[in-house]
Formats: C-alpha cells, sequence, structure tokens
C-alpha cells in the first residue's frame, strides 16, 4: 500500500483516523494551557504576596515543576488518580485497577507543568510595567483592584504574549507524552496505525508533520496577535 | 497521610540505579549535539542562503515536533526500510540506546544552535572591526576575540538546554530503558503508590538539575572577572573603610 493510500481517506485509509486525533492532541493541549494559565495567574499572584509562606509555595512549586521530567509528572497523575479510583471502587466492590480517564488526568498533567512555566511568563510580564504607572495610579486613590484591571492587566497582557507563545509550543509537544497513558491523540493513533500496518516510519513521520502543522499555524497567530497588540507601542527605531 | 519511610529509602535506592544511565545519555547528546549545533550556528550565521537555509529548516522541523515522535521514528520507524536493516548501520539502530542518544542528540542540536547563534551575534560589531583593522582574520579573528565573548554570552541559555535535556532523556523510558524515569514507572505499576516514588524520582532530577545550574554559575563568573567588583585594593582605599 502506498503512503497516500495508507493516510488517504479511503475504506483503508487513516485519514479519518490521523484527523480525529489532531483534533485530540488539540483539544487536551488547549484545556492543559486554560488549567495552566490559571494556575500560573494564581502562582504569579502569589509571587507577588506581602505573605512570605504564599511567595515560598508559589517559588517551590514553579522550581520543582520546573526542574523535574514531565513525563514523571504524567505518571504521576495517572497512577495517583487511579489509585484513589481504585480505592473508591473498591468501597462498592469493584476489583483491581480501575485505570483514571486519560482526558483528566493528561490535561491535568499538562496543565500542572505549563503553569509553572506561565507563571514565570506572567511575572516577567508585571515585572516590565514601568513603576512610574502603578505610582501614578496609587497616587489618583485607585484600590488594588481597579489599578490591576486598568493599568496592570491591560499592559501585562501585552508583554505576555511572546511568552505565552513559547509555553504553548512546550504545551503542544508534552501532549505527545500523553499517548503514554492511552488517550488517543497523534502519537496513540500513529502507534495504532503502525502497529496493525507495519509502516512505522509512514504513520511517526505523519504524526511529526501534523504537529509541525499545528505549530507553524498556532504561532503564525501568536505573532499577529503579537503585532495587534504592540499597535500602540512606540518602539524606538 | 502516613509516611512508611522504609518504602522511601527502598524506593530511593532503587531509584539510584537509573542515575548513570540518565547522566550517560545526557552527557552523550550534549557533547554530540553541541557539535553538531556549532556546525549549524555557523550555517546559520554564514550569510550563504545554501547553507543558512538547509540549516534554518533543519531547526524548524526539529524545534516544532515533540522530542517523543523523533525517537520512535528513529527507533522504530527505521525498522521500515530493509535497506537499513542490512545494512552496517543496523547493530547501532537496533539497539534502543543509540537510538535515544541519536535522537537526543539531534534534538539538542535544533535548539544549542539558535542559542549559539544569539551568543555570536551579541558580540558587538565594533569589536570585531577592530580585529580587522588590526589585520585579524577568518579563524584567528573568531578563536580570538568572537568565540570566547559568544561563549560567556550563551552560558545562561545554554545551562538551560542542558536541564531540559536532562528532563528529556526521561522520555528514553519510553523505549524500553530503564533510566530514572523507567525504573520510577516500573516501581510504580509494582508497588501503586505513585506519591512516593514520585517524590524519590522527582528529588534526584532536581538534584542533578541544581548541580548543572550551580556547575554553570561558577563556569560564568569564572570566564567574566571583568564584570565583577574590582578588588578591594589596599593601596587607594582609605585606612578608616577597612576598620
Amino acid at each position: 500500500m502506498d503512503y497516500l493510500q495508507l493516510m488517504g481517506f479511503g475504506p483503508n485509509g487513516w485519514g479519518y483516523g490521523m484527523l480525529a486525533a489532531t483534533g485530540m492532541t488539540v483539544a487536551v493541549a488547549l484545556c492543559g494551557y486554560l488549567i495552566g494559565s490559571v494556575l500560573g495567574s494564581l502562582g504569579a499572584a502569589a509571587a507577588f504576596s506581602r505573605f512570605m509562606p504564599l511567595r515560598a509555595i508559589a517559588g517551590f512549586y514553579t522550581t520543582v515543576l520546573r526542574g523535574i521530567p514531565d513525563l514523571l509528572v504524567i505518571y504521576l497523575f495517572y497512577f495517583g488518580s487511579s489509585s484513589v479510583i481504585s480505592a473508591v471502587g473498591a468501597l462498592f466492590g469493584a476489583e483491581g485497577f480501575v485505570g483514571a480517564p486519560a482526558f483528566l488526568t493528561g490535561a491535568m498533567a499538562i496543565g500542572v507543568v505549563s503553569g509553572a512555566y506561565q507563571m514565570q511568563v506572567f511575572r516577567g510580564a508585571v515585572l516590565a510595567l514601568p513603576k512610574g504607572e502603578i505610582e501614578a495610579a496609587r497616587a489618583y486613590g485607585m484600590p488594588s483592584f481597579l489599578l490591576f484591571r486598568r493599568i496592570i492587566l491591560p499592559q501585562a497582557a501585552r508583554f505576555a504574549i511572546p511568552g505565552m507563545g513559547n509555553v504553548w509550543q512546550l504545551v503542544l509537544k508534552e501532549s505527545a507524552l500523553i499517548s503514554v497513558i492511552g488517550l488517543v491523540e497523534i502519537m496513540r493513533q500513529s502507534q495504532i496505525g503502525a502497529g496493525s500496518t507495519r509502516q512505522p516510519f509512514s504513520f511517526y513521520l505523519t504524526a511529526g508533520a501534523l504537529y509541525l502543522l499545528i505549530t507553524f499555524v498556532s504561532g503564525r497567530g501568536f505573532r499577529l496577535a503579537e503585532r495587534r497588540a504592540m499597535r500602540g507601542v512606540r518602539r524606538a527605531a | 497521610m502516613v509516611i512508611d519511610f522504609p518504602f522511601l529509602w527502598e524506593s530511593f535506592t532503587t531509584l539510584l540505579n537509573g542515575v548513570p544511565l540518565t547522566l550517560q545519555l545526557t552527557a552523550l547528546s550534549v557533547v554530540t549535539g553541541a557539535v553538531l549545533a556549532v556546525l549549524l550556528a555557523l550555517m546559520r550565521v554564514s550569510n550563504r542562503w545554501w547553507l543558512d537555509l538547509p540549516a534554518q529548516a533543519y531547526i524548524f522541523v526539529f524545534r516544532g515536533t515533540p522530542l517523543l515522535v523523533q525517537i520512535y521514528i528513529i527507533y522504530y520507524g527505521l525498522s521500515q526500510f530493509p535497506e537499513l536493516r542490512h545494512s552496517i548501520l543496523w547493530p547501532f539502530l537496533r539497539q534502543a540506546y543509540w537510538c535515544a542518544a541519536l535522537a537526543l542528540a539531534l534534538n539538542t542540536a535544533a535548539y544549542s544552535a539558535e542559542i549559539i547563534r544569539g551568543g555570536l551575534l551579541s558580540v558587538p560589531a565594533g569589536q570585531i572591526e577592530a580585529a580587522r583593522a588590526t589585520g585579524m582574520s577568518g579563524f584567528l579573528l573568531m578563536r580570538r576575540i568572537i568565540f570566547p565573548q559568544a561563549l560567556r554570552q550563551m552560558l545562561p541559555g545554554y545551562s538551560n538546554e542542558i536541564i531540559l535535556m536532562v528532563k528529556s532523556t526521561a522520555l528514553a523510558s519510553t523505549v524500553t530503558l530503564m533510566e530514572v524515569t523507567g525504573i520510577a514507572a516500573k516501581l510504580i505499576s509494582q508497588s501503586y503508590r505513585p506519591i512516593e516514588v514520585f517524590i524519590c524520582a522527582g528529588a534526584i532530577y532536581l538534584a542533578i538539575n541544581f548541580i548543572v545550574v550551580r556547575a554553570f554559575a561558577a563556569l560564568e563568573y569564572a570566564l567574566s572577572p571583568e564584570r565583577r567588583p574590582a578588588p578591594a585594593s589596599t593601596a587607594d582605599q582609605p585606612e578608616k573603610a577597612r576598620a
């Protein structure tokens, strides 16, 4: 069977499977990314807190999660939540190992790891604000939430875009690791295809091309967003 | 939660058996990757499109695809070709160890090349012009002026890359290699105690990365004497300041 037939949409083609798997990759990466955004903003807020224990927790979180392999975190989430579910299942008379839902645990694991990176991006973006603006807002008597909404957020969001783009690329590539816990995204689908057709090279090459396509398109998207966000900023020539 | 210290200790000592393989894979891929990266970086800054373009394509492909795909293409994918299976390369490509090392090296080369390029571009044009004015060119200019300064400039970025590589070696466990993460996965699936095993494995990776960070900080310090504050010389210092 030649390559086009193999990856095509005919009766023996894997086209639909690979397409659906691509959708799954994007979905799980997006979910993980959003969870990471929430954790990242909370972490950044904690890092700026006046309360020392909060700062320590945030520092610990970002140091540890950026220092250990993502695969290990995925294993922890998968087996950790599986053992909880199995224990609960045992109470109701179920026997043996009950696997945790792969999508949920995968998105959580990606979220926790990417949150550690996004926290640093947000922190850097806030630190990039001119101090005078915050002092000026305080001098006007803005309460802290209003100050955050009017002064910090709009400008920090602008500075954060390039870093957010980098983290998105990381998340997308990290999502390939979720194949180890059985979620049928691009990697897992390729493994299945490679196993049943004995054409591993064709499948993994296609997988690579699909990732390249997603990273390329989303990279373009981030660049457009950056250009739009920066439209009011004057740059030195 | 009750912490089971004997189990924790047992997992820790079992996991330590994986450390040599993790370090070996890191060292092997970082060293071979660095050689390739220098080559790619020089191609990128060569100002010749037929050198620049292939390097750009290489970097785009290897940075745009997951490392897992690269490992699988090399380990599983290449066996699709009978020609390769009968070639002299097969004794190497048949083994997970060499495939993982090769994939890691090719991957880090793409990232490092951009770090090195950044370092090369950071050397002020005035310095290069001054060197040219005194008659240096080609290799001598590279060795005396550009390279020493580029090296120091790229150290922080490069230490990040090495930390990423230490973490990336975990993917070698997906092709049956028993390094720290591979052993951890095995321990977890045997004992169903993910948290304890995770703590031990995490501590090992953090310790390795801590050493890498410290080593690079020390190297950076050693290579940038002119950025340090001048040593307090006794000659021009007033007496009372020392008291």
